[in-house]
């Protein structure tokens, strides 16, 4: 087996995934921006993800859970009809809709529930945009009886109550955020707010691959178990790699938990941002085509602000998507060219959500479908026997009400 | 000597501590704010502390979030709380003044060229409260070739193996968070303060100012008498808030309403003598 199947395992000297170093950099990017009362919290987590992250005993365990309470490996699909529809490149789908809980969120909840209770931490809270997140950890919460509090946006709350009544089905407290446009940021920024005051005996389960050093690197290897075995998927059903790899990015954990393992192949990597209403209005999320570098949420990376440095509101179709930033290694994939970022607006994310229902059957979360929308611009210019993977990140049960919406439908 | 040093030996010979009050800058308005600013030496502040209002203030709780918000939509910018600091200076060029806020608007005002601007403008020392001692490379080496003092924070989480790191690169003052938490939500005990500020004074000689938590005269007069200085802020911010008018709006008595608590504070702290 080649040595990439490890999570975590070092490349070569000249490999794109040594990152981050010590201080938790990729390039300028990432680093620990936080106030002093969370550093010795943040450090402590940093000792014990490095402790566990080449721990075959936590990793076994780990697989055992993800094997026979999530569900993997999860399926990867050729999409034959949808290829036929195109008309170009062959398409696979990673199915990480197929998972417990209906989307990639759970990997990184998983491991970090394990990471959080070896730590002796005995109060779990979280932020959540679309729920999934949410969903997740009141999940693994719930399956090893820890109380769980999730901060969700107020506009959040009211766009997604199908998770927010899951969440509280799984004994989780959801605490809605009504400061700012009550979306992900500023669920964010309460959540921190928490773990400030009760850092003693609360894990802060971040979502994405985002936040302070170690998050973005522990979320991401977490995460990197979508790479890799759609890698060894892809190797079975093709005997090569693919030629490109597409997932959509918000704060970017299902992109980099696929990217990462191929990083320093010969495959073209595509991250999808969500453009909103257009990246030439202001109703958009598309932090990388439309933001600077700059600090927030304990990371520096790109981020939507005004000339002032104070921090625009996001817009999207997909509340998972709806954040002005993005995880830092995404910044400096970016910035050195790595990986490809395009925008793709909320009405042809729709088009792309409608287009998988009905050739597929697959009903795809928005935020996926994003991917997608560049998967059906992409594919008829390429030819036949090229190979095209895309993350399918999640399941669009929760976004019914959003689309119907949308489309002019009353439920 | 810097203005914090010389308020702070002058305090000594004294024999008392600082008052140091807090204003969020724009806070209903640009001219409410000045007038704020412009008459709290005379009642009675040691130092000024001025907020540099931010969307997304992670450490502080819901009465400064809001001031910031007013701030904002009154249209605060970081250029303009240097103006704010500038037009004091014409008058007052004794009292420190220390900005607060968060890195993201100097990160896009350029590190370099703010702490140029802010010495220019007569601001004596930064509080960045995201900064933490392992990413101030970032602020720091600018501040310092303008002579303006880096003040680190102090948390209570902060354990003895973490202090000398956190205290090497510090200067004006040391800033003891009281609580493990945000702005303006709990208060210290007198008996965790006497235990918490001993333990800091083992690994520094610069002065210690108590801030998060200090809300009445009593708990003012008490943290001087355990440290050097109290800060108090969201109970400032309280009373202004309490005093506008349905739009938010400054009243007619809005400004001396908020001066007269920083009297009653002055007074508790004054009343505090320290043994030399």
């Amino acid at each position: 087996m080649n040595q990439h199947f490890s999570p975590g395992l070092a490349g070569g000297q000249n490999s794109l995934r040594n990152l981050p170093d010590d201080r938790g950099r990729f390039g300028k990017f990432g680093g620990r921006f936080v106030a002093e009362t969370l550093m010795p919290v943040i450090r402590e987590v940093e000792s014990a993800y490095l402790a566990i992250k080449n721990d075959a005993a936590f990793h076994a365990e780990l697989d055992g859970y993800l094997k026979n309470y999530v569900g993997r490996p999860s399926a990867l699909w050729y999409a034959e009809r949808l290829t036929e529809h195109l008309g170009g490149a062959k398409i696979y789908l990673k199915r990480e809709d197929l998972n417990h809980t209906g989307a990639h969120k759970i990997n990184s909840c998983m491991g970090q529930i394990l990471l959080a209770r070896r730590m002796g931490k005995t109060r779990i809270i979280a932020e959540t945009g679309a729920g999934q997140h949410g969903v997740a950890t009141a999940t693994v919460c719930a399956l090893f009886g820890l109380p769980c509090v999730i901060y969700m946006g107020a506009t959040d709350v009211e766009r997604q109550k199908p998770n927010v009544f899951r969440m509280k089905l799984l004994g989780a407290e959801v605490r809605p955020v009504s400061a700012g446009a009550g979306t992900l940021k500023d669920a964010m920024n309460e959540a921190l707010r928490d773990w400030v005051a009760n850092v003693d005996d609360t894990y802060y389960l971040i979502g994405t691959a985002a936040g302070p050093h170690p998050f973005p690197a522990m979320v991401r290897d977490f995460q990197c178990v979508i790479g890799n075995e759609a890698r060894a998927q892809l190797m079975e059903a093709e005997g090569r790699l693919p030629d490109v790899a597409i997932a959509c990015v918000g704060g970017g954990s299902n992109a980099i938990g696929l990217f990462h393992p191929f990083l320093d192949e010969p495959v073209r990597l595509i991250g999808v941002e969500a453009g909103g209403h257009g990246i030439d209005t202001d109703k958009t999320a598309a932090s990388l085509a439309r933001g600077k570098p700059g600090v927030l949420h304990g990371n520096l990376t790109y981020l939507l602000q005004n000339d002032d440095g104070q921090i625009q509101e996001a817009h999207s179709i997909s509340a998972g998507l709806d954040y002005p930033g993005l995880g830092p290694e995404h910044s400096w994939l970016f910035e050195n060219g790595r990986v490809e970022y395009v925008p793709i607006d909320d009405d042809e994310a729709l088009e792309a959500f409608q287009l998988l229902c009905r050739v597929e059957g697959i009903i795809p979360a928005l935020e996926s479908a994003h991917a997608l929308a560049h998967v059906t611009k992409l594919a008829p210019t390429l030819d036949r026997d090229k190979i095209i993977l895309v993350n399918l990140s999640g399941r669009g049960d929760k976004d019914i009400f959003t689309v119907a919406d949308h489309t002019g439908v009353t439920l | 000597m810097s203005r914090i040093a010389a308020r702070f030996a002058n305090l000594k010979k004294e024999g008392r501590g600082a008052l140091i009050p807090f204003l969020e800058a724009f806070d209903p308005d640009l001219e409410t704010s000045q007038a704020i600013l412009a008459g709290m030496p005379a009642a009675g502040a040691d130092l000024i502390e001025i907020g540099m209002p931010f969307t997304d203030p992670m450490a502080d709780g819901p009465i400064i979030q809001l001031a910031g918000q007013r701030g904002l939509k009154a249209g605060a910018t970081l250029k303009g709380t240097l103006t704010m600091v500038r037009r004091f200076r014409e008058t007052d060029d004794r009292t420190p003044i220390i900005l607060m806020g968060y890195l993201n608007p100097i990160v896009a005002y350029g590190p370099e060229v703010f702490c140029q601007d802010a010495a220019a403008a007569g601001v004596d020392g930064l509080i960045a409260v995201d900064l933490p001692p392992e990413e101030a490379d970032l602020l720091a080496p600018h501040a310092a070739a303008q002579g303006i003092d880096i003040i680190r924070l102090v948390a209570p989480t902060t354990d003895e193996a973490r202090l000398p790191y956190v205290l090497e690169g510090s200067s004006g003052f040391v800033y003891y968070v009281s609580i493990a938490g945000i702005t303006g939500t709990r208060t210290a005990s007198s008996a965790d303060l006497s235990a918490a500020i001993p333990r800091v004074r083992k690994f520094t000689d610069l002065p210690i100012a108590i801030g998060f938590g200090i809300r009445t005269p009593e708990q003012a007069a008490n943290a001087t008498e355990i440290a050097d200085a109290a800060i108090v802020a969201s109970a400032l911010i309280d009373t202004l808030a309490r005093n506008l008018d349905e739009d938010g709006r400054a009243l007619p008595g809005t400004v001396e309403i908020v001066l007269d608590q920083v009297r009653a504070l002055a007074e508790a702290v004054r009343g505090v003598r320290v043994a030399a």
